[in-house]
């Protein structure tokens, strides 16, 4: 039963879970069934905001913050001397339903530090999605944390239950993953991974020949890489989540800016800020691999194996790239349109329905929502040319785009007040 | 100069467009509502709202372009701003005078604006989703009060009828002063005349709330200290994704 007594053991399991950043309530649309509660929007729906900035859309909580592992970059690890707690299985669905009825949240993302061993932790998160769907008629949203290590058919069981599962990988490298959490190995975070991808093929299969087939896991799988707690580059990052992307198939790879939250540990780096702005233009090529059409090694490579924090990877790709622009605005194929920097995936929408209409000008761009002052380097449209990148050199309009660049509020960049311009347009 | 009034209903704009037609003049200038009758110069001309004109307007933007604009063309309505009814005439009538369906047009400034506005509409609408709170009161019915920009509560009655289809609801709209209750069965519209909320942020007085309510209010509050990174803190993009007019109404923010 829910209490004031309750109260503690929230602000411990909720703070003990609020590193893990994915909170997508996406993918699944599920009606209501006659005398239950809720239901699952396609687009997702967030419900508040914290003031770091992050939406509440999921209630995101541990079942219990006891751990029997000992991951450096963890702040539930079982070396840390920090109050320790456990919520029951009918306390979690308790206080998910009243928070759901009085619409706070969307639904419940519930993890777990691992408790005596990864099969009994998943048997107990198992249970908590079982009693909203069966004792409470409950058909909003459940993301279920897997535990690594967790059996198949535990996996399984999970996946009838929740919307969304998820298994974090944390360390992006193998060999760092050795080094900071000795209890994992990337087979043990991995095999879950094809366990629940498996899974989601096979009951797509399945559906196709019943329509009443079980759902397993509607709304996909996501992970989680910490950026910055070891030397990983950008370059192994990002091939690490287009392999995810294609061959697993995964909804999300959700990066998250590490915090030092165990300074005490040498084996990782000690950190002023987060590196937020690595995380930010990490989440900028993560969209360019989703929906941009964009291979991993066209962004980052061996030769260029981190992203440019001062400017978007798109525009860093342009800029290397000069060949291919401009690009006429009334003419291009649609994969030509989302490559061109200050132009999204919504104003190529309306350039395409437009230009049926009428020839395009830049006058009509700028309403339509085309970020002007960077894609117009990149462009031609129907009306006398400007100067673009071919006529101005990359390196110029490298700066151009530079100075208009507000100053970032995370410390780790800062914008000169003089730029070299001057010089370098006398060329 | 034509200037036309009618009552600041969807139907009547429809039947103005149709009248329009029908004398072939169109208006500089579109009044709405009561008192509008005082104009300066010359005389409005008043439009009486009429079902079968405005259907057969309406089945002419089907037509002309489909049901999702029409269906457009009614949520930028519900914005209610002043401009909304001369901009909404301009975009029926390219839509009308056009052969081609020109609601993909976005080289025409009309079609852009009408957009632009829909959008706002939208994002309204979807904002009462988000941020709509219900209280449990004695009776262990839910109540949540609200003024959204606009008139969009009509647009997000079928989610809450769906989602919470086993419990009572009311939700109100304090600044058009109506709202929507749920009866386990079908949703209608009702108009309180003495409201026992405190207009400034929409709670309900402590003698009418189900005894646990304040420990769940106290237990969400909790929630969203405890689950912030301190550290992360972003006092700009948390006001521009949770704008301060939201935060009287909601319990972690007041």
């Amino acid at each position: 039963m829910i209490s004031e007594s309750s109260l503690e053991k929230l602000k411990i399991l909720a703070g003990a879970a609020k590193y893990d950043v994915s909170c997508a309530s996406s993918g699944t649309k599920r009606g209501n069934v006659k005398g239950g509660i809720g239901n699952a929007s396609a687009w997702g729906i967030c419900h508040s905001f914290t003031e770091d900035g992050r939406c509440i859309s999921l209630m995101k909580i541990m079942l219990s913050n006891y751990c029997i592992y000992d991951c450096a970059y963890c702040i539930n690890r079982k070396s840390n001397d920090i109050p320790r707690t456990t919520f029951t299985p009918a306390e979690i669905a308790e206080l998910t339903i009243e928070f759901y009825r009085r619409n706070y949240i969307e639904g419940l993302f519930l993890s777990s530090g691992v408790l005596r061993n990864p099969d009994h932790t998943m048997e107990q998160l198992i249970g908590v999605a079982k009693k909203l769907r069966i004792d409470h008629k409950y058909n909003g949203y459940i993301h279920l944390k897997t535990i690594p290590g967790a059996s198949q058919q535990l996996i399984a069981e999970a996946g009838r239950w929740a919307d969304r599962l998820s298994v974090n990988i944390e360390i992006p490298s193998e060999n760092n993953l050795k080094l900071l959490a000795p209890d994992k190995d990337f087979r043990s975070v991995l095999e879950p991974m094809r366990i629940i991808s498996t899974g989601i093929l096979e009951a797509k299969e399945e559906r196709k020949h019943h329509r009443n087939a079980p759902l397993f896991s509607p709304a996909g799988q996501s992970t989680q890489l910490i950026i910055g707690a070891t030397n990983d580059t950008d370059h192994t990052i990002l091939k690490l989540s287009s392999a995810l992307y294609s061959r697993r198939d995964l909804k999300r790879v959700y990066y998250s800016g590490y915090i030092p939250v165990n300074s005490y540990d040498s084996r990782l780096p000690a950190l002023n800020a987060p590196p937020l702005r690595r995380e930010h233009r990490l989440y900028q090529a993560d969209w360019l691999l989703r929906f941009y059409g964009f291979r991993s090694d066209e962004i980052v490579n061996a030769d260029h194996p981190n992203l440019d924090l001062e400017l978007d990877p798109k525009v860093s790709w342009a800029l290397r790239n000069p060949h291919l622009f401009p690009v006429d605005i009334n003419k291009a194929d649609p994969l030509m349109l989302l490559r061109v920097p200050g132009i999204g995936t919504h104003s190529i929408q309306l350039i395409l329905m437009a230009r049926k209409h009428n020839r395009l000008t830049s006058a009509h761009l700028q309403k339509m929502g085309v970020v002007m002052k960077r894609a117009r380097y990149f462009i031609t449209c129907n009306e006398l040319r400007s100067q673009n990148v071919q006529d101005l050199k990359p390196e110029i309009v490298r700066q151009l785009l530079l100075e208009k660049k507000p100053v970032g509020n995370d410390g780790a960049f800062q914008l000169k007040l003089f730029h070299p311009v001057m010089p370098a347009l006398k060329q | 100069m034509n200037i036309f009034s009618f009552d600041n209903t969807f139907e009547g704009l429809l039947t103005l467009v149709f009248d329009c037609y029908q004398q072939k003049r169109f208006p500089d200038e579109i009044l709405s509502g009561e008192g509008s009758q005082n104009v300066l110069f010359g005389s409005a001309m008043d439009i009486t709202t009429d079902e079968q004109k405005a259907e057969r307007v309406w089945n002419g933007i089907v037509k002309r372009s489909s049901e999702e604009n029409a269906h457009r063309i009614y949520r930028v309505f519900l914005s209610g701003l002043p401009n909304a009814p001369m901009l909404l005439v301009k975009y029926m009538r390219l839509m009308i005078d056009s052969t081609k369906n020109e609601e993909t047009n976005f080289s025409e400034p009309v079609v852009v604006e009408v957009n632009k506005l829909h959008q706002k509409v939208c994002r309204e609408a979807h904002r009462i989703n988000m941020f709509v709170r219900f209280q449990k009161t004695v009776e262990g019915s839910y109540y949540a009060s609200f003024a959204p920009l606009y008139d969009v509560l009509p647009l997000c009655i079928p989610h809450f009828k769906d989602r919470f289809a086993d419990q009572l609801w009311i939700i109100y709209d304090l600044k058009r002063n109506y709202g929507f209750l749920y009866d386990l069965k079908a949703v209608t519209r009702v108009v309180f005349d003495e409201l026992k909320v405190n207009p400034q942020n929409g709670q309900l007085h402590n003698s009418l709330l189900a005894e646990d309510e304040k420990l769940f209010q106290q237990l969400w509050k909790q929630y969203y200290k405890s689950i912030c990174i301190w550290e992360r803190k972003n006092p700009k993009v948390h006001r521009q994704f949770l704008p301060k007019r939201f935060w009287k109404y909601l319990p972690e923010k007041f």
